[in-house]
């Protein structure tokens, strides 16, 4: 009997305890986000070492927007809180608001990409590819890595999403995937902290 | 019932929590951009308080969004936190150390 309740939290669903503690899930993929910093932080590196070779191409007081930088940043800061109030609601089990609130993180999510993605290719048209300078092969890593997580981040969200209509509803399944996204996301947050900090803003002095 | 729900206001966070912690990141960040768009200060002084902003954004959304605290049920996932944040220390200290030196001793800057 003990057995059965450690092998099948599922049929415990309605066991309050599973739901508000962590689960070996949720730790599991805590760990993954820490190798994730590891991952960032060795890009990071790289963009430290190449920031000033610029192969007599442009600097990043030439390139850089920082108004189209300071609307990424908002957009993201924005997406962060509305993931924050889908979680709210999953946790008072209001699955259309929950729905609602993830459609606005996807929007925000899919504009933040939108924009990056129009920087890189009008960066790219003006013959400033990630070819042109050391510096620029490390911008382009650097800021297309956090790009592509964003991207994978909204292919999970719309995956979610699907699910949740479905028979999967909000059942604790469910709302260990949703902990897992948040926490995603809101590291990825993190991460472009440092972007737009130490690349964009350091970049322009 | 009511009381689960208290409890989870506690561990995961509720709305006044969020939005506390994204009135202080829209400080921070405007903070970041305004040191270095108003040219107020110097390079160095600038590149000194894009980092704190940064380090002290950083904790913000740790605690407001990711909310990671000091608790036992999260020792584990501190514990890892701490050694991946030493880790990535160690990795962007030691590259640029070695690296500045190396650029110093061969001469290319």
């Amino acid at each position: 009997m003990a057995h059965e309740a450690t092998m099948s939290p599922l049929a415990h669903a309605d066991d309050h305890h599973g739901e508000h503690h962590e689960t070996p899930n949720v730790f599991g993929f805590w760990l993954y986000l820490m190798t994730d910093c590891i991952l960032f932080g060795s890009i990071f590196a790289a963009f430290a070492v190449l920031r000033n070779q610029f192969a007599g191409g442009p600097s990043g007081k030439e390139l850089f927007d920082l108004t189209n930088v300071g609307i990424e940043t908002a957009i993201l800061l924005f997406s962060s809180i509305t993931y924050g109030f889908a979680s709210l609601n999953a946790m008072a089990k209001n699955k259309t608001m929950v729905l609602l609130w993830l459609a606005v993180t996807f929007v925000l999510g899919a504009s933040f990409v939108g924009l990056e993605l129009n920087e890189f290719s009008s960066m790219i048209a003006e013959g400033n590819g990630p070819d042109r300078s050391a510096f620029l092969s490390a911008f382009f890593t650097l800021v297309g890595t956090h790009g592509l997580h964003v991207t994978c981040g909204l292919i999970w969200m719309v995956v979610l999403m699907v699910q949740m209509m479905g028979p999967q509803d909000l059942s604790e399944r469910m709302m260990n995937k949703l902990t897992c996204l948040s926490l995603f996301w809101h590291f990825l947050d993190i991460v472009w902290i440092c972007v737009f900090s130490f690349v964009y803003l350091a970049g322009v002095m | 019932m009511a009381q689960a729900h208290t409890a989870h206001d506690g561990s995961h966070g509720s709305y006044s929590a969020y939005l506390i912690g994204f009135v202080l990141a829209v400080i921070l960040t405007v903070a970041s951009f305004a040191a270095v768009m108003t040219h107020a200060l110097s390079p160095g002084m600038a590149l000194a308080a894009l980092t704190v902003l940064a380090v002290v954004q950083i904790v913000v959304h740790l605690v407001f969004f990711l909310h990671m605290n000091t608790s036992s049920e999260q020792s584990w996932n501190l514990m890892c936190f701490i050694f991946a944040a030493a880790s990535v220390i160690v990795i962007i200290g030691g590259t640029i150390f070695i690296m500045h030196d190396t650029a110093i001793n061969m001469m290319s800057r």
